[in-house]
């Protein structure tokens, strides 16, 4: 079903990715400059879908080691113990505060790796030209836009920990090397969000060819 | 004058679709009839009410990142960490990068887009605004996803009660000042409407602003064209 409706693209027109503004471009290979705000224009974000992927795939590299590799390490008394992500939630379980436990749980396993799903899935669906359920994949990405800042819970929990339990010798804790992949996962996930470009979702159904470079 | 104009021609920024957008009573908002997405607000004060809270929140952000956020005891040694302490504490244990991403988030980016924000609104309020406000803005919106005040103050909490179980804590002011920071800042992003400023703004091509601040006369295509 493709429905006949008009875009700004199939208009030959540019909308501001920065102020919004409705402008005529002369040509659509090279829109130029905004008159009003000066950001330069594109129909569509310039190497939307690859830029994507890119950052999808470094993100969902990084999961691997963010999860395996310990987030904080112990010191009471001499001895040290490591706790990965799943171990920081295990701890929050039993030590009786499971809300708590719900909460990092989800932020810091759930949400990144649904992230990564919702991306890969809002991907391949744009590249095979789907036209199903459009509605439903734009508020999917509005929720990926929305919800990926929350999963760096786990960041400031782990930094204040740290920042606070320096009573050495008799207790310390480190951060362990699994922080910095963790952090880069949410940030790799976030700039993946803002470079996919939500209006690929509508161009099949549009029969448009944007000028996707 | 108000940013309110008239009826205009726009493209949803989610899926394209070109509409008329009329003019919007005070407190109503368009949707875009084939996504669903907002494509515009009316507020009824979209300059001096932002104004006053990004004013606020600057104070609170400096109390925020100078008083400690929460203090420890056990067995006569005390100890107690800043915003900037966690993340200064982060680098000294070798973890620099996270460190840098933890003094981005949680100072850097709130402070600019704070601060970004009240420059913008302090020009808006006698239209025409220069040019620069245009830069400002842009920065401010590509700071707000970084901004995680919100994030921070919870993982504040998770940390608190984590200590909790080893030693006695105690929230301190800048705990506090977090936690009215968090919801100064949606306040703010709330009573805020770009395009309001983006009506007030000198034009970049010709630095003519539009007769009264409205780019559109009527319904009908009024578009610049682009050389």
């Amino acid at each position: 079903m493709t429905t006949s409706v008009l875009t700004a693209a199939r208009a030959g027109l540019v909308s501001c990715g920065t102020c919004g503004l409705l402008a005529a471009s002369a040509s659509r290979a090279a829109p130029g400059h905004c008159p009003r705000c000066g950001a330069p224009l594109a129909a569509r974000r310039r190497g939307s879908v690859e830029t994507t992927w890119a950052l999808v795939i470094a993100a969902a590299i990084c999961y691997i080691p963010a999860n395996l590799l310990p987030v904080l390490g112990t010191t009471t008394l001499g001895s040290t113990e490591y706790d990965t992500i799943m171990g920081g939630v295990v701890f929050l379980f039993t030590s009786g505060s499971w809300p708590l436990a719900l909460i990092v749980l989800v932020a810091s396993v759930m949400v990144p790796l649904g992230k990564l799903l919702a991306l890969a899935y809002l991907l391949i669906t744009v590249q095979r030209g789907s036209i199903a359920s459009n509605r439903e994949r734009t508020r999917l990405y509005h929720l990926v836009v929305f919800i990926g800042r929350w999963s760096m819970l786990d960041v400031f929990v782990d930094t204040f920990t740290v920042a606070l339990v320096q009573l050495s010798p008799l207790m310390s804790v480190q951060p362990g090397a699994g922080v910095v992949f963790f952090a880069a996962v949410v940030v790799l996930t976030m700039i993946a969000a803002e470079s996919f470009d939500p209006r690929l979702i509508w161009d099949a159904d549009t029969e448009t060819e944007p000028d996707v470079a | 004058m108000t940013g309110a104009g008239h009826a205009e021609t726009l493209a949803c920024p989610d899926c394209d679709l070109l509409q008329v957008v009329p003019e919007l009573p005070l407190g109503a908002k368009a949707s875009c009839a084939r996504c669903g997405r907002t494509l515009a607000t009316r507020t009824a004060d979209p300059i001096e009410r932002p104004l006053a809270l990004s004013i606020a929140a600057l104070l609170v952000l400096i109390l925020a990142n100078t008083a400690p956020l929460m203090g420890l005891s056990v067995v006569g040694q005390q100890a107690s960490t800043t915003i900037v302490g966690g993340a200064w504490q982060m680098w000294v244990q070798g973890q620099e990068l996270t460190a840098v991403v933890v003094a981005f988030c949680a100072v850097f980016a709130p402070a600019a887009y704070l601060l970004c924000t009240l420059a913008v609104l302090l020009a808006a309020r006698r239209p025409p605004a220069p040019r620069w406000v245009g830069e400002l803005l842009r920065w401010a919106e590509a700071m707000q996803p970084w901004s995680m005040v919100e994030v921070m103050m919870l993982g504040i909490l998770v940390a608190l009660i984590k200590i909790a179980e080893l030693a006695t804590v105690e929230p301190d002011i800048g705990m506090y000042a977090v936690g009215v920071l968090m919801l100064l800042i949606p306040a703010i992003q709330s009573s805020f409407d770009p395009e309001a400023i983006w009506k007030r703004v000198t034009w970049a091509d010709d630095g003519s602003p539009p007769a009264d601040g409205a780019v559109q006369t009527d319904g009908t295509l009024n578009l610049r064209s682009v050389p």
